[in-house]
C-alpha cells in the first residue's frame, strides 16, 4: 500500500517570545521543526508501512531549507521525500496550498492513504488536510486518534476520531486522507544509520510547472484572503492584586473575595 | 506577483524593520535590509521603517463576480446529542451585530433529521435569525462530512450569502474547510474578532497565529465570495433569547443518496468527563507546577469543593500527566469562566490564548515573577501543595460541605 505523508516546516512556537519593550516577536534563536503533528503523521504511516507493507512517500511545500524537515523524515525510514518549492508558492493561503500539495500528490501517482497532522503550530487554521481531501475527491477522516482496521481487499479504514465529547468510531473507503493528533502514537526517533543515509540523500525538489499547476490557483494569486494587519495581542488588564502576609490570612481573604462575587454556590 | 519593495537608498539601516517581521523573512545585509522568501507579503514591516522605505506592490486582482449578487450573513447552526452547539448561539449573538452594520439579515442554516430540524429552528429564530436555511433528512441526522458539505454546498451556491460563519469545533473545522474548497472562497480560521469595515462593509476577521504571539485581521479579496470564518467558541457572549420571535424557514431537498457517502459512523464513546470544560463556570487548573499526576490531586479536590471542571497547561498533558481533554490554550480549550484558578501555571502566551478571557483569574504559584501574575486578578505567591488544599479547606468551610 502507498502511504503519502505532507508535512511542513515551522518555527517553534512555544519557543517564541514577545519582546516587553517593542512588543514585537523575537525570532532570534527560535529553531524549525518539523510541525510536531505531522511527526504523528509520520510515524502512522510507518507503522501502518509495518504492518501491512508498502512505501511511505512524504512530501512538503516550502522554502529550500524545508529540506531538512525531510531529511529527518528520511532518516526515521521514509521511502520518498520530495520537495515543492517555487517564489510562484509565496503568499499561499490555505486555499492555494491545499492545490498545490493536491497537484504534487497526483504528481507523484494514485496513493491508498494520504496522511497529515492536524494542524501546524504556526497558522493552527486544520484547513489543508480538508482542503487536499476534498481537491483529491477523497474522503476525509479528521482528528483521527486510532486506526483500528484497514482492508484493502475491501478498502476500507476504520478509525477513532478525538471529538469534543468522546471518541467517534468511523468507517470509510480507501483511498482517504487522515488528519491526526496526538493520542495516535509515540514517534520514533532517527537511528544513526537512518542520519548518515538522509545525510547524503538527493532529495527531488518540484517546481510549479513539475506539478501542473495553473498559476492562478497558487501562491499569493490563487489566494481568496490576504493579511491587513498583523499586530501584538492585547495584554489583558489584569488589576494584578497579590495577596501579601500569612497564609493564614491570605486565604481567607481570597475566598471572601470570590464568595463576594456570589459566583460560587 | 506581490512583491515587497525596499528602496536601498533610503533605507538607514535602522534595523527597525527586522525583528517587526513576524515570518523572520527579513535581515541587513551590508547595512540595508533585506528580504527573503519567507515574506508573506503581509506589510508589517511597511508601517514601522521611520522613513518609509518598504513599500508593498500589491497585485490589484480585477473583481470578476457581481459581489452586490451575495447578501446576509449566515450562521451554520451544529448540533450534537439532541442540542445545539452554544458556538452556534454565540455566533448568532455576534453575527446579529455583523448582520446590523451591513444592513442586511441575519440566517441561520440548519441541517438535521426531522426531529432536529423541528426543535432547533425555533430556536435559532429565538436567538435572533431572520430566516433558517433548511435541509431534512435522515441522512442528516449525524453530522457526517459528504452530506453535511453537499446540503452546504448547494444552499450557498443557489442563495449566495456574503458571510458565512462556523463554530471553530472539530465539527465546523472539518466541514468549513470542505466546503470553501468546494466553492472556492476564503476561509479564516479559529477567529477570535470580527468586524465589518464601515466604507466597503468587508468582514475584518482577527485571529491568533504563531501560538498566540502574534494577532493577524485577515480579508478576503472581493472577487471570493461568501467570507468565511470559523470562531473559537467563548468567544463571543451568548445573546439573549426571545421566544416571542418570528423568522422564515426556507426548505431545500439533500440531493443525495446513502450510498453516496463514504463513511459511516459505527459507535460513539463517549468521553470520561463529568463536567464539561467548555461550559464549565469555574475552572481549576494545574500546570507544571503540580509535577506529576499525582500532583493534580490537590487541584481535582478543590475542583470538586467549587463544583468545577479540571483544566491543564499543555506542559502537564505533554508531560503525560492528565488527557488532552483537559488542556486549555492555544492549541486545546478555550474557555471563558467566572472563575478561573491557575494552579502552578506559569501562563505562557499560548496558555493565555485559552483563558485570559475568564472574568476573574486567581494564580497561585511559586515563582513570584510568572507571567500569570500579570494577568491574574488576584495572586498568591506560594507552593499549591501548601496553598491549594488551605483553599479547599476554607471554602468547604464556608459552603458547609
Amino acid at each position: 500500500m502507498k502511504i503519502a505523508v505532507c508535512i511542513k516546516q515551522v518555527p517553534d512556537t512555544t519557543d517564541v517570545k514577545i519582546d516587553p519593550k517593542t512588543n514585537t516577536l523575537v525570532r532570534e534563536g527560535v529553531a524549525s521543526i518539523t510541525n510536531p503533528f505531522d511527526e504523528y503523521a509520520v510515524e502512522e504511516a510507518l507503522l501502518i508501512r509495518e504492518k501491512y507493507g508498502g512505501e511511505v512517500h512524504v512530501i512538503s511545500m516550502g522554502p529550500p531549507q524545508a529540506i531538512e524537515v525531510l531529511k529527518n523524515a528520511l532518516a526515521v525510514g521514509s521511502d520518498k521525500v520530495y520537495l515543492v518549492s517555487d517564489r510562484a508558492f509565496a503568499g499561499a493561503d490555505t486555499l492555494a496550498t491545499a492545490y498545490a500539495l493536491s497537484k504534487t500528490l497526483q504528481t507523484i501517482g494514485e496513493v491508498d492513504l494520504v496522511i497529515c497532522g492536524k494542524q501546524a503550530i504556526d497558522g493552527d487554521t486544520a484547513q489543508v488536510g480538508p482542503g487536499i481531501a476534498t481537491r483529491l475527491g477523497m474522503p476525509q477522516l479528521t482528528y483521527v486518534s486510532k486506526i483500528k482496521e484497514i482492508n484493502l481487499e475491501k478498502k476500507k479504514i476504520v478509525v477513532e476520531r478525538l471529538l469534543e465529547y468522546g471518541r467517534e468510531v468511523v468507517e470509510s473507503s480507501l483511498p482517504a486522507l487522515l488528519t491526526v493528533v496526538k493520542d495516535i502514537n509515540e514517534p520514533r526517533l532517527p537511528s544513526l544509520l537512518g542520519i548518515k543515509k538522509a545525510a547524503k540523500a538527493q532529495i527531488p525538489t518540484l517546481t510549479s510547472k513539475d506539478i501542473g499547476a495553473d498559476e492562478n490557483k497558487i501562491g499569493l494569486k490563487g489566494s481568496p484572503t490576504w493579511v491587513m494587519r498583523v499586530f501584538s495581542p492585547e495584554a489583558r488588564g489584569g488589576s494584578g492584586e497579590v495577596l501579601k502576609g500569612e497564609l493564614t490570612e491570605v486565604i481567607p481573604l481570597l475566598v471572601n473575595k470570590l464568595m463576594d462575587t456570589k459566583f460560587i454556590k | 506577483m506581490a512583491r515587497l519593495l525596499i528602496d536601498k537608498d533610503a533605507c538607514t539601516g535602522c534595523e527597525s524593520c527586522v525583528p517587526s517581521c513576524p515570518f523572520g523573512a527579513l535581515s541587513m545585509k551590508e547595512g540595508i535590509a533585506v528580504v527573503d522568501e519567507k515574506c508573506t507579503f503581509c506589510g508589517a514591516c511597511v508601517d514601522v521603517c521611520p522613513v518609509t522605505a518598504i513599500t508593498l506592490e500589491k497585485e490589484e486582482k480585477a473583481v470578476t463576480i457581481d459581489i452586490t449578487a451575495y447578501k446576509d450573513v449566515w450562521i451554520f447552526i451544529e448540533h450534537e446529542f439532541g442540542k445545539v452547539g452554544s458556538v452556534s448561539f454565540e455566533l448568532l449573538g455576534e453575527g446579529r451585530k455583523l448582520a446590523n452594520a451591513i444592513g442586511c439579515k441575519l440566517c441561520g442554516m440548519l441541517f438535521g433529521d426531522k426531529e432536529a430540524v423541528d426543535k432547533f429552528a425555533k430556536e435559532v429564530i429565538a436567538y435572533g435569525a431572520e430566516k433558517v436555511y433548511v435541509m431534512e433528512s435522515p441522512l442528516l441526522k449525524e453530522y457526517r462530512t459528504d452530506p453535511y458539505a453537499k446540503a452546504a454546498i448547494d444552499l450557498i451556491r443557489k442563495y449566495k450569502p456574503e458571510i458565512v460563519l462556523f463554530g471553530a469545533t472539530t465539527q465546523g473545522r472539518d466541514f468549513a474547510g470542505t466546503v470553501a474548497t468546494t466553492i472556492e472562497a476564503g476561509l479564516t480560521a479559529d477567529c477570535t474578532g470580527l468586524d465589518i469595515d464601515p466604507e466597503t462593509k468587508y468582514l475584518k476577521q482577527t485571529r491568533p497565529a504563531f501560538g498566540g504571539n502574534i494577532m493577524a485581521t485577515i480579508l478576503d479579496y472581493p472577487n471570493y465570495r461568501p467570507q468565511m470564518s470559523t470562531v473559537r467558541p467563548k468567544v463571543f457572549a451568548m445573546p439573549s433569547k426571545d421566544d416571542t420571535r418570528k423568522g422564515e424557514i426556507i426548505r431545500e431537498t439533500l440531493q443525495m443518496t446513502e450510498d453516496q457517502i463514504r463513511t459511516k459512523v459505527l459507535e460513539f464513546i463517549k468521553g470520561t468527563e463529568t463536567v464539561n470544560l467548555a461550559d464549565a463556570e469555574i475552572i481549576v487548573s494545574g500546570g507544571r507546577g503540580v509535577g506529576g499526576p499525582e500532583g493534580f490531586k490537590p487541584v481535582r479536590e478543590l475542583a470538586e469543593v467549587l463544583g468545577a471542571a479540571v483544566g491543564s497547561s499543555r506542559a502537564a498533558v505533554d508531560s503525560g500527566w492528565i488527557p488532552y481533554e483537559h488542556q486549555v490554550g492555544q492549541t486545546g480549550r478555550t474557555v471563558r469562566p467566572k472563575i478561573y484558578i491557575a494552579c502552578g501555571i506559569s501562563g505562557s502566551i499560548q496558555h493565555q490564548a485559552g483563558m485570559k478571557t475568564s472574568d476573574i483569574i486567581v494564580a497561585i504559584n511559586k515563582d513570584p515573577e510568572a507571567p500569570i501574575f500579570k494577568i491574574a486578578t488576584y495572586g498568591i505567591v506560594g507552593d499549591l501543595f501548601t496553598v491549594v488544599p488551605l483553599l479547599a479547606q476554607e471554602f468547604k468551610k464556608r459552603l458547609g460541605r
